[in-house]
């Protein structure tokens, strides 16, 4: 990118920082060079395969306004909703848009469990990969009025208890929120009261208006009623804190709650906010993807967003984030053979 | 009083020759949205969110609410003047606006849809200004079972208005049903009736199916009596306004009514296009004139429009405390707000004063610039009834393949919109009532998702739907709405013996 | 709609409203059996908590189903208010001359777009059907496109279909 459009000095120093932590400088620098090849060419469609106001979205919406505020690109990108079938809409209309290098694709984990649960012909090998931009953690929470101060509390009580009698609520069915709650399950021995909800923002709510015992939002979907003193954080799901350390809380930042396997609980769910584009995408096309996500990835803006949602910032393409999809797809569908909730011919 | 005080602060805030101006910049624009069916709020939001970076976060979100107040507002002319709703919520509006504009008061429609909007919002702004803190408590208590229990109430309160043969009310309401139970089905992640094609993934849009049932189903009725919309020869002026305002007044149940149904409805959040329709069901149901609505009854046109923009208004309420948007267009702002690094929830008005105070306050100047903007435009809206049919019925079309696609940018739906179009002919033609197949579309999905969330939490129990007295007496309530014609005639009768209803359990799914 | 062509009082032809009504009841009917067979394939029944996907779209369809039989029957055996004429031929030619051009108009969007094909349908319907002249015709079928292209391509940044003639200003 240093070559079609010089950045700022203090831009560059960011940059060259960020190729190194990444430790792909040369395979950076050897993009940054094919990147004068391709450019948009007319507005570029940014699909998201979820509604308005969750997740996906707000971080498309974000990266939309950040490249139009910092002229990232010469063309400006469009937000595109695609959340039909759990956004299957969405991945089968960038996969029809073959060699169309102007539509890319922002994915959840519905990116595997929606063709695994509904059938869908549609597969993620089958559309081109750009790059991993972050992944979201999921932590544990209850309300605060709960007396579970601890994951190991909370669990216990589950275990003592008969099967559904604690309840659960997430973001669809047979989706992350799901398979966590299988998984904690297996963990217990007893079954949670799944209860789905269209999106993450409900969930939160409900569970600080008391309809539900425990959620396994994202971050950022409950970082307000965290701070607000409304609900409590039990554990993240992850091998290690996360590793914000700023108070968030008047007692507790993100780094002061436990992971769900210091309390006893081997659970570990990461979900990917990846980008792709349409199948057929050259090499070049995809190298200005890259680059464009890795100035994103260097913006103020954007490094507070992944603060205040408590955003695992994994930054991978090429090979390392196909062998991680491959990896991601394995597991997701062993988990959700578990579970019991592929899809029946 | 704090609130005033804050209020007045709010007041400095809002009151700048810069924010005055990009209010008036966002209320064109939402007009120009809301307007246009298929472009929504959001898209004018989204659109909008990047040259915001350069402004304030308050001078930011005071535009981009102003392009959803000027939606608001905006969604009601196409209804009333083509019967095309330009918004969601503004397919009540048709029911009466319509034929009012038919008979050549298209003016005195749209003067009573915007003041009624006007009034509507603003009791909601008093609302949010003074009870915030209690009623982002309220909004708290609303589980599954409770907006089942207000979808319910709904339902309750606009069914059986028809006076068609019953079994095409049945037929016409369980067909809206059963469209809106296309698609994937949330509790269990299953597909139902898609058939396994990818375009029937997504299901039926509400708004394609009005667009065609409504919009091209008059185009067609229209040709069909002779290439004229009645209105045409209408005498045109600006008096109309004032004219109109004199008779306002005694719709003021009525208008208090919507709104009250409206905040309700906007803070639970149960969304506008639900409250305008129970408003409507609510008023016809208790009006003296009752009888006639559907006929160009004015009142008929306040009863929506006051609870639509309450409901839009109070719909920020949830938004701002809670996270969690009443609406697609609440859904973009708020994504503008965590750009903006602001983090809804509780906390905000604690921690962001000057943003707070300085947008509510915005909502009470944008809400007089909005009406005073719309009214001036009424007399060339009412005018646009005098170009040629022949002229304005393609033109017509192509707006409505254009919202059509918008929807979803899809073609299939262009093409649905057409079969709508058909259908709506012919069932307008044979008396089938195409108000309660709306309804059930708009409410289908989202009370069988909340039934169905309700009996997990239960698991299975149907006493949930009494398990507190909230949702006891929402559900008691939509029983009484739905029996009214019974009550109300038994009443009268008292003294000849009893009612001999059978009370069904659950008559709505 | 054979054999269903009739006169009303004022001797117009047209197909008779008995029979649409019973056309359109048995369409009804079969969206409705298509429905039920639906819900009962993936899952009709109420499962430990709470009902299953297809529990109230097999009730709703069956309810369809019933409400068709029952107004065609009513149709059939007169006892439906159902007499006279549907819709005048002349009356439907009138009909037909807005719904032809406008299936004309949805199908060539697929190929040249949705702007060039909104200029043809609305100077072809003026011309038509409002006899307008080639000076009144132009500038409604070119501007009304050419506000739509510029408010949604270019203001609101919502693509719409786009054929090969935009395609030649870059888009």
């Amino acid at each position: 990118m240093t070559i079609s459009n010089p950045p700022s000095s203090r831009a560059r120093v960011h940059l060259a920082l960020a190729f190194v932590v990444a430790g792909v400088f040369s395979l950076a620098l050897n993009t940054a060079a094919q990147a004068a090849e391709w450019k948009p060419t007319k507005p570029v469609e940014f699909v998201v395969p979820a509604g308005t106001g969750g997740g996906a979205d707000q971080m498309a919406r974000l990266i939309q306004g950040l490249v139009g505020k910092h002229k990232l690109m010469d063309q400006p990108m469009v937000v595109v909703n695609k959340s039909g079938g759990a956004g299957g809409e969405g991945f089968l209309y960038v996969k029809g848009a073959k060699g169309d290098p102007h539509k890319i694709i922002i994915t959840l984990s519905n990116l595997f469990t929606t063709p695994l649960a509904t059938g869908i012909p549609f597969n993620w090998t089958e559309i081109t990969p750009v790059a991993m931009l972050a992944l979201d953690e999921f932590v544990l929470w209850v309300n605060i009025e709960s007396p579970y101060k601890t994951a190991k509390d909370y669990l216990a009580a589950i275990k003592a208890a008969p099967d559904n009698t604690f309840k659960m609520a997430g973001t669809g069915s047979k989706q992350e929120d799901q398979i966590i709650t299988v998984a904690l399950d297996k963990f217990t021995g007893k079954k949670f009261t799944y209860v789905p909800f269209k999106g993450g923002g409900t969930v939160a709510v409900q569970l600080v208006g008391k309809h539900v015992d425990s959620t396994v939002n994202n971050p950022i979907e409950q970082v307000a009623h965290w701070r607000a003193g409304k609900t409590r954080a039990l554990c993240v799901f992850d091998e290690q804190r996360i590793p914000y350390k700023k108070k968030v809380t008047d007692a507790q930042s993100w780094n002061d709650i436990p992971t769900c396997k210091e309390a006893g609980v081997d659970v570990d769910y990461l979900m990917l906010r990846g980008i792709f584009m349409a199948p057929g995408a050259t090499p070049e096309q995809v190298a200005f993807y890259v680059n464009l996500f890795k100035k994103l990835r260097e913006l103020p803006e954007w490094k507070e967003f992944m603060e205040t949602g408590a955003f695992n910032q994994s930054f991978m393409t090429g090979s390392d984030y196909m062998n991680w999809l491959k990896k991601a797809e394995a597991t997701h569908k062993t988990l959700m053979q578990d579970a019991g909730f592929l899809h029946k011919k | 009083m704090e609130e005033i005080s804050s209020l007045l602060y709010g007041f400095q805030v809002a009151l700048s020759y810069q924010n005055l101006s990009l209010m008036l910049v966002g209320i064109l624009l939402g007009v120009l949205i809301g307007v246009l069916p298929g472009l929504g709020g959001a898209n004018g939001v989204a659109i909008l969110l990047p040259l915001t970076f350069t402004m304030s976060p308050t001078s930011a979100i005071i535009m981009l609410s102003c392009i959803y107040w000027g939606a608001l507002f905006g969604g009601a002319i196409t209804s009333i003047l083509f019967n095309i709703p330009g918004e969601p919520w503004s397919v009540a509006t048709t029911f009466d606006g319509h034929p009012m504009a038919k008979q050549g008061r298209a003016g005195e429609a749209l003067t009573a849809a915007f003041t009624s909007s006007f009034v509507g919002a603003l009791i909601a702004v008093v609302v949010i200004t003074f009870l915030a803190p209690l009623v982002a408590k309220f909004a708290l208590q609303f589980g599954p079972a409770e907006f089942f229990a207000v979808q319910l109430l709904t339902f309750c309160s606009f069914v059986g208005l028809g006076k068609g043969h019953p079994a095409k009310t049945i037929a016409a309401m369980m067909l809206g049903f059963a469209l809106a139970a296309v698609g994937l089905d949330t509790v269990t992640g299953q597909l139902r009736m898609t058939f396994g094609t990818v375009e029937l993934l997504r299901g039926f849009d509400f708004l394609i199916a009005v667009i065609g049932l409504f919009g091209i189903g008059e185009i067609l009725l229209t040709m069909e009596e002779g290439l004229a919309f009645k209105g045409v020869g209408a005498k045109i002026n600006p008096r109309v306004v004032w004219q109109t305002w004199k008779q306002l007044p005694r719709f003021w149940i009525t208008a208090i009514r919507g709104t009250l149904i409206g905040c309700w409805m906007g803070i639970t959040p149960g969304g506008a296009t639900p409250a305008s329709f129970m408003s409507y069901g609510i008023a016809k149901r208790f009006s003296r004139q009752g009888e006639k609505f559907g006929t160009g009854q004015m009142e008929g046109v306040v009863a929506p429009e006051t609870a639509a923009h309450a409901a839009g208004t109070s719909a920020l309420l949830p938004m701002l405390t809670l996270g969690i948007p009443g609406s697609p267009t609440a859904a973009v702002l708020l994504g503008g707000l965590l750009i903006w690094g602001l983090q809804p929830g509780p906390l905000l008005f604690v921690e962001q004063k000057d943003f707070v105070w300085g947008l509510i306050a915005s909502m009470y100047l944008a809400n007089v610039v909005g009406l005073i903007v719309v009214l001036t435009t009424v007399p060339w809206w009412a005018a646009i009834l005098r170009v040629p049919f022949s002229i304005i019925a393609p033109i017509i079309v192509v707006i409505c393949a254009v919202g059509a696609y918008t929807v979803h940018n899809a073609m299939l739906d262009v093409v649905l919109m057409l079969v709508f179009g058909v259908i709506g002919y012919l069932f307008k033609k044979l008396d089938y009532p195409l108000a309660p197949m709306v309804l059930a579309l708009v409410l289908g999905d989202m009370a069988e998702s909340s039934f169905r969330q309700s009996m997990v939490l239960s698991q299975g129990s149907i006493s949930i739907f009494w398990s507190n007295g909230l949702v006891g007496s929402i559900c008691a309530l939509a029983m009484l709405m739905l029996f009214w014609p019974l009550i109300s005639a038994s009443l009268g009768k008292l003294r000849r013996g009893r009612a001999s209803d059978t009370p069904q359990e659950r008559p709505v799914e | 709609m054979s054999g269903g062509e009739h006169r009303d009082g004022s001797g117009a032809r047209g197909p008779a409203t008995k029979t649409i009504e019973m056309i359109v009841a048995a369409m009804i009917f079969i969206i409705g059996s298509v429905v039920v067979y639906d819900s009962y394939q993936i899952g009709s029944g109420w499962a430990e908590d709470g009902p299953q996907a297809g529990y109230f779209p097999f009730y709703i369809g069956l309810i369809i189903c019933i409400a068709s039989v029952w107004i065609f029957f009513q149709t059939a055996f007169g006892k439906l208010a159902g007499g006279g004429v549907f819709v005048s031929l002349r009356k439907l030619r009138l009909v037909l001359a807005v719904l032809f051009p406008a299936i004309g108009f949805v199908i060539a969007t697929y190929f040249i777009g949705l702007y060039v094909s909104a200029a043809v349908f609305i100077a072809a319907f003026m011309r038509w059907q409002g006899k307008f002249s080639i000076m009144r015709i132009l500038p409604v079928s070119l501007v009304v496109p050419v506000l739509l292209f510029l408010m949604f391509e270019v203001w609101f940044l919502v693509p719409l279909p786009k054929g090969p003639v935009e395609a030649l200003v870059g888009y």
